[in-house]
């Protein structure tokens, strides 16, 4: 083969796989959209499931994610960003920093079903919160953790270093020239790796499943300490555990978690861009 | 001709500084400077020159695993002393940087930082202070209907200048210039220059200058740098007219760069 | 003299007038917390292995090891080997990566290297929406659309180690492309400029030339790849047919169903009384899956050279 040859030959067999990559996402998608499309309606969305589930909406699963990621918010966010604020303008290159840039590298890692694991063991059993929301966004908090360090750490790091020599030159302490000249401009990166990650929290099963998620309750939480329903382990649920599903109701509960999931990636995209081009510098 | 260290405002004795990496970037500076001169630090790059003055204000502070042997005595006593306050220190000497550098917002934000900063939260009085320092820098003219404005959006020239009122509107003790008018047109150099001789009635200036013509300009003294060392400290007669060593007379007519 | 601080404290002592003390204080409260958050991260991972360790140390102890490492996962009869569930995880990461990676590769190297700028900001954004997807929407969809598929084409069921490798290829997908776009674009352009200047095509620049160079990357974005296979739940519990039996050698062996370490945790733990054995083994599984993939992690950071940033520095 000449040289030529092999080289079309490449860009062609390249090019094909990259259609194999990209062709089926396009597809999934679609395919979720055109068959739940049909359920959709406003009391599939605000009413509960009826006749055993077979009927009725996902009212109940939907609030249930929301607290949740709402939880997950406040578990994760401080912590997070004080993380990421540390490694960025506190930490020296020492042995200390490099093992907390291992946890978070293992954090981020760590399968969701340990996380489950650890949720079960920790905060259901050990703190005896009990399956519980609490339990539950704790669990998904600390497995939000490593994502939101990681984007916000370079969110920070983004930020020119002429500003903090500049503002320190004038007699601002350490932490002023943060607050003040890091921390505003690093917003929009922070804010986008949050929603990135809770997008991420609200799609996950395997960590609520022995800490907060529960079949079927009769009754909308009212505290923290009960527990709740929620959109992936319902759309579990019923897609495996419930005869006679139809299967509209199943595609549509798909395509309601998708939406929110994708919803989040969007706005996270749609700040990130608007920001940028904002940017004076 | 020996000071004495009561009556210098700056003093430095037998300075050394090695970075991080091994290079040593200072050995064994000795000058005195004194106050309301325009002492000019001059030599070839990497000679040393930037990282002294970021000596003088701790900026260096921010590096790590820096060694430093010796003292910088201002007012006579020493900066690195414990018990300094340093974030009252750079306050006390201001510094301008060769790239302007404007911080995100307004020129009215930029200017009133440093003093908000400092906890004075009394309007009328940043206000006043800010307008003086413009003035001092040649600046206020030309902004004080814009105060409002980007500081993004002014030219390289004004930009410099508002970060000389930036640093003039602490009423600092010592002004640090480190190559100022870089990068500037002929007449913001110009404009910049005759407002050092205005400055220097009220503050000491150490100045890196951007060319040995600018420094013979400008400098009521200047030292001399060739690799981190101090060949020739003079007045501006002696050491651009009458050098003493051979290494800076061939520097200052220009037999190497 | 300046009037910028409170009092006329001039810099060569410590403040004593009030405002900047109040400063201090704060400021050192706040510097404190960012510290304390700072290390959460090592303190987090140590109390997750402990607590595995806790819970799951029992197993260790009371089941003999011959149990343990024997072929039958039999929980109701006290039968915990791990055989099956490791074969499982391991058929299913193999199927994942071995479909995954030539695909990642070349997806990455299309993106980087032959796709015009319009159709970059197309399929980058697409990847994306990939990597949003939450796994229990492909595991579905694996189970309702998929594995019927798999099964018309003519294997005994639909639910097999092939299903699950095919969706744990996608899921690991997004990862290993933008980590190999990454490691191709560090490639600097002076190689591929020499290369194609002595006159060798794309194609050649790129098998020789960049793809070697850019091998560490690769690496990594493998190993990550592999990572995030092995630790996938819900998708394979799906399609995976959930038998914990070891299917026979040969290459038949993918398309017989197989259970994952993940799914049994996640299938077996809400029936187990807490404190069982049963409930020890199973957190025992999680032990070996924090190892697997602290293992996997590591070593893929050993990889990445550090980043060093040196502050104050040269404006």
């Amino acid at each position: 083969m000449t040289r030529q040859q092999s080289q079309k030959l490449a860009a062609g067999l390249i090019s094909v796989t990259a259609v194999i990559v990209i062709l089926p996402i396009v597809l999934v998608v679609v395919y979720v959209i055109v068959k739940g499309i049909g359920a959709i309606s406003w009391e599939f969305l605000t009413q509960p499931p009826s006749n055993g589930m077979t009927e009725g909406g996902i009212f109940p699963a939907l609030l249930g994610t929301i607290i949740l990621t709402f939880g997950t918010a406040v578990a994760a966010i401080p912590l997070a960003i004080g993380a990421a604020i540390y490694l960025a303008e506190y930490a020296g290159d020492n042995r200390i920093t490099r093992a907390i840039r291992l946890a978070i590298v293992n954090l981020a890692g760590i399968p969701s079903i340990v996380y489950g694991l650890f949720g079960l063991g920790m905060f259901v059993l050990f703190f005896n919160f009990g399956t519980s929301i609490l339990a539950g966004a704790l669990t998904l908090g600390l497995m939000t953790l490593p994502v939101v360090i990681s984007t916000a750490e370079e969110a920070i790091l983004a930020v020119p270093q002429e500003f903090r020599v500049v503002s320190l030159s004038l007699g601002a302490s350490r932490w002023q020239t943060i607050r003040h000249q890091v921390l505003p401009h690093a917003l929009p990166g922070i804010i986008t790796g949050v929603i990135l990650g809770l997008g991420r929290a609200a799609g996950e099963t395997a960590p609520i499943l022995f800490t907060v998620a529960a079949f079927y309750l009769p009754e909308l939480p009212k505290s923290i300490f009960d527990q709740t329903m929620a959109l992936p382990y319902h759309l579990y649920v019923i897609a495996t555990q419930v005869p006679g599903m139809p299967l509209s109701i199943q595609y549509g509960t798909a395509l309601v978690l998708l939406f929110i999931v994708l919803s989040f990636t969007l706005v996270a995209t749609v700040i990130r861009t608007v920001m940028r081009r904002r940017r004076e510098w | 001709m020996v000071r004495g260290e009561m009556t210098s405002k700056l003093s430095i004795r037998d300075l050394s500084f090695t970075y991080a990496d091994g290079a040593q970037a200072l050995r064994q500076i000795n000058m005195d400077i004194q106050a309301n001169e325009l002492f000019v630090l001059f030599g070839p790059s990497r000679a040393g020159k930037t990282t002294l003055l970021r000596l003088l204000n701790r900026l260096a502070d921010l590096l790590d695993s820096t060694q430093r042997t010796g003292e910088i005595l201002v007012n006579g006593r020493d900066i690195y002393a414990p018990t300094v306050d340093v974030i009252h220190l750079r306050r006390r000497i201001g510094m301008v940087f060769a790239v302007p550098t404007p911080l995100p917002g307004s020129i009215y934000d930029n200017l009133a930082y440093g003093l908000q900063m400092a906890g004075i939260r009394d309007r009328q009085v940043i206000a006043e202070r800010v307008e003086r320092s413009l003035r001092q820098a040649a600046l206020w003219e030309e902004v004080k209907d814009r105060l409002q404005d980007s500081a993004f959006a002014l030219s390289g020239g004004q930009k410099q200048r508002m970060c000389l009122a930036r640093s003039l509107v602490l009423e600092p003790d010592v002004i640090l210039l480190d190559n100022p008018t870089s990068g500037l047109d002929p007449i913001s150099t110009a404009m910049v220059e005759e407002s050092l001789f205005e400055l220097k009635q009220q503050y000491t200036i150490i100045m890196v200058p951007h060319s040995v013509q600018q420094a013979s300009r400008v400098a009521d003294r200047a030292a001399f740098l060739l690799n981190g060392e101090v060949v020739e400290i003079g007045s501006q007669q002696q050491i651009f007219i009458h050098p003493k060593d051979k290494r800076t007379e061939d520097y200052v007519t220009g037999r190497f760069g | 003299m300046s009037t910028v601080d409170e009092a006329p404290v001039s810099w060569q002592e410590q403040p004593q007038a009030d405002a900047p003390a109040r400063r201090n204080w704060a400021e050192l409260i706040i510097e404190t917390l960012i510290r304390l958050s700072g290390i959460s991260a090592v303190v987090i991972i140590t109390l997750i292995f402990l607590f595995l360790l806790k819970e799951g140390a029992p197993a260790f102890v009371q089941v003999p090891i011959r149990n343990l490492l024997s072929a039958r996962w039999y929980p109701i009869e006290d039968m915990f080997g791990l055989l099956p569930l490791l074969v499982g995880s391991l058929l299913v990461t193999i199927g994942a990566v071995v479909i995954a990676v030539p695909l990642g590769l070349t997806t990455a190297v299309y993106l980087g290297e032959f796709a015009p700028p319009w159709q970059r900001e197309i399929l980058k954004p697409v990847i994306e929406v990939l990597a949003g997807i939450p796994s229990i929407v492909l595991g579905f969809l694996g189970w309702v659309a998929l594995a019927p598929l798999i099964q018309a084409a003519g294997a005994a069921t639909g639910l097999t180690a092939f299903t699950g490798a095919i969706i744990l290829a996608y899921m690991s997908l997004p990862t290993i492309i933008s980590i190999t776009e990454d490691a191709l674009y560090a490639v600097p352009k002076e190689y591929r400029d020499g290369a194609l200047a002595l006159g060798a095509t794309q194609w050649q620049t790129i098998w020789r030339v960049v793809l070697p160079a850019a091998r560490s990357g690769i690496v990594i974005a493998v190993m990550l790849g592999i990572g995030r296979a092995i630790g996938e739940t819900m998708a394979v519990m799906l399609v995976t047919g959930n038998a914990a039996n070891i299917p026979q050698f040969g290459l038949g062996a993918f398309f017989q169903p197989v259970r994952t370490m993940t799914a049994t945790i996640a299938a077996e733990m809400g029936e187990v009384a807490q404190g069982s054995l049963h409930y020890s083994v199973l957190f025992a599984i999680g032990i070996v899956l924090f190892l697997i993939t602290f293992l996997v992690n590591s070593l893929a950071t050993r990889f990445i050279g550090g980043r060093t940033r040196r502050r104050g520095g040269q404006i």
